[in-house]
């Protein structure tokens, strides 16, 4: 297999050692568990060691990594019975974003999100997860389905962004995301957000606006790239890096900002080693969350979302003492 | 004593601020006499550029505009108060270079951030209105720029009173990290209850308007105006043209092609502005 993180090669080859000395017990009848056991707390040491203290820049690639669960593997293992709805109605289907009804647990739900390929053709049919106008369209339009049958909705958000074409300009991208930030902020039922991957500035925030916002422990949600950003400051994308320290994009910088509620602790390692299990904490913490807002009046989840989304922004204000009014000699 | 205490207090105040006020036309600065259009390359006469609102006599090009001009030329003469002006923004995430930037723009705009709020008159119309002005950093919205035109939609809602929205920006404000990126779902949000409640709200676009400005608040008008030639989009066309790898047709993402997409209601020149923003006021007014 091609295209490992760099940082996981230790942990790679540890684990392909662990597994040929198991085959190869196996294979020959003999027992090699205490060297197994051996080799095995090394590898809980190691991942343990590199996960606990990923940079920033790390982050970002776990979080883009490819074999990491996208949206489509998440519906998969939480939900039973999706069923995908297609299209906007207005001009097409954009396979950038997905979305359906599917049962959570007992109760039907809709669900939308991002969606990325895990190879060159998914990639090109998905469109590396960027979305157009359409895709927005349609997102909001499975959003106000959901909100006239009453079902809550459950956001994934994974994505670099939006495409940046002449079409998606023509048909109105701006308006488009606008349209969503505005909707979802009056939305009269549940929204549940999961930051689960890469949350590319205002293109993942157009399904990001929601009455919990919980993010997974090594996505990253930025308000530019760490190369964008790089490029603008230093003429230099190589420097993205340091960059991605600057933007303070972590889940833990974040919930210190007060832009989302909960961090979602990954399986040791990362989510892309035990999908299972990281599908299994996400569905726990749903069903969780939705019998938490089940009680409040829906008038009240509104106010709430509002509040929520009018806290954020941090600035100081000055005394009107400290005004020196201008024009003055100088 | 009161007296003393003034003067007290002036003598250490520290924060340099521009009184912003109507007084209905601009002072003519006799030190420059012409100014060259960025669009055609000809000398304009400033005295000439003044009376024609900033607009090129040869081309007609629309010169981007101060937060004061506007305000001059549009609100009846002395009526503007201005609200939140003691908002201070804050370098949160130290980001290199941003507090010399800030102190730069406010040298060079006499304004403490982005955008000038307030309530002002047209043609005897009440209205609360925001004003970004280009020259500090490129009007991007930042925590304060998001707190001011959020404080300017709960005013309007709260006091029923339409609101004026002149865009101007290249998105969000890169140096705030996700807090500047939040500012687009909380003015939208403020905006949605503006919706709900019935209250006019007419956005302007001008040039520049881009990135999450034009994903937030500024889409989502009653009434959608732009000026001639202003360059309204998403992406960059810089950014566009470098992942398509292919030439942007002309006119690309100017007013006109926005207009020709269905993207905004009508196209309107500078000069008529003022006319045209009063009549659609006493159209909206409750008999
Ligand atoms: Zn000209």
């Amino acid at each position: 297999m091609t295209n490992k993180l760099e940082f996981d090669k230790p942990i790679n080859e540890l684990e392909m050692k662990i597994k040929e000395l198991q085959d190869f017990a196996e294979e020959k009848d003999i027992n090699l568990d205490d060297e197994i056991k051996v080799l095995k707390e090394r590898l809980y040491s190691f991942k343990k060691e590199t996960y606990e203290n990923l940079l920033p820049w790390q982050k970002a690639q776990v979080a883009r990594y490819v074999e990491r669960p996208s949206t489509r593997d998440y519906i998969n293992l939480i939900f039973k019975d999706f069923i995908e709805l297609h299209g906007d109605r207005c001009y097409g289907d954009d396979k950038a974003i997905i979305g359906g009804i599917a049962l959570l647990d007992k109760r039907p739900v809709t669900v939308v999100g991002h969606q990325k390929g895990k190879d060159i053709k998914e990639n090109v049919s998905y469109n590396f997860g960027m979305p157009h106008p359409e895709g927005y369209r349609k997102a909001l339009r499975l959003m106000l389905q959901a909100e006239k049958f009453k079902r809550p909705v459950i956001c994934f958000v994974d994505t670099p962004g939006a495409f940046p074409g002449i079409g998606a300009e023509e048909r109105g991208q701006g308006e488009a995301i606008a349209r969503n930030l505005m909707e979802m902020s009056r939305l009269k039922t549940p929204v549940l957000v999961i930051i689960s991957g890469e949350g590319g500035s205002g293109e993942a925030l157009a399904l990001a606006v929601g009455d919990k916002i919980f993010m997974l422990e090594h996505a990253i949600y930025s308000v530019i790239s760490p190369e964008g950003c790089a490029s603008i400051l230093w003429k230099d994308s190589s420097r993205a890096m340091e960059a991605a320290s600057l933007l303070k994009l972590t889940a833990e910088d974040l919930l210190g900002f007060g832009v989302i509620d909960e961090i979602l602790q990954e399986p040791l390692g990362g989510a892309h080693r035990e999908p299972q299990e990281m599908a299994a904490k996400i569905k726990e913490v749903l069903i969780k969350c939705l019998a938490e807002l089940e009680d409040t009046p829906v008038n009240e989840l509104v106010k709430g979302r509002y509040e929520k989304f009018r806290k954020m922004g941090s600035y100081s204000i000055f005394e009107e003492g400290q005004l020196e009014i201008l024009p003055r000699d100088k | 004593m009161w007296g003393a205490g003034v003067l007290f207090r002036d003598f250490f105040r520290k924060t340099k601020y521009a009184i912003l006020d109507t007084p209905g036309r601009l002072q003519s600065r006799e030190q420059d006499v012409s100014i060259r259009c960025e669009e055609c390359g000809e000398l304009i006469l400033l005295k000439d550029i003044e009376k024609n609102f900033k607009v090129c006599s040869k081309c007609g090009y629309h010169l981007k505009m101060t937060a004061q001009e506007r305000l001059n030329v549009l609100l009846d003469r002395g009526s503007f108060e201005e609200y939140d002006k003691n908002l201070e923004t804050v370098d949160v995430l130290k980001f290199p270079g941003y507090h010399e930037k800030l102190e730069a723009s406010r040298e060079v705009t006499g304004l403490r951030e982005a955008v000038v709020t307030g309530k002002g008159e047209i043609e005897g119309n009440t209205v609360i209105i925001c004003i970004m002005d280009p020259r500090f950093i490129s009007a991007s919205m930042g925590s304060v720029v998001g707190e001011k035109i959020t404080r300017a939609l709960e005013k309007a809602e709260e006091k029923k009173t339409p609101i004026i929205i002149f865009s101007a920006s290249g998105g969000a404000r890169m140096q705030e990290g996700m807090l500047s990126l939040m500012q687009m779902a909380k003015t939208s949000a403020a905006a949605a209850r503006l919706n709900e409640d019935g209250v006019l709200y007419i956005s302007v676009l001008t040039n520049p308007t881009t990135g999450g400005v034009t994903a937030s608040f500024a889409s989502l008008g009653d009434v959608i105006i732009a000026e001639p030639g202003a360059l309204i989009g998403f992406a960059g066309p810089r950014v566009i043209e470098q992942t398509i790898r292919q030439k942007l047709p002309s006119g690309f993402q100017r007013a006109e092609f926005l207009l020709q997409h269905g993207l905004i209601d009508l196209i309107v020149e500078r000069k008529d502005l003022r006319k045209v923003l009063s009549r659609m006021l006493v159209l909206h007014k409750k008999s």
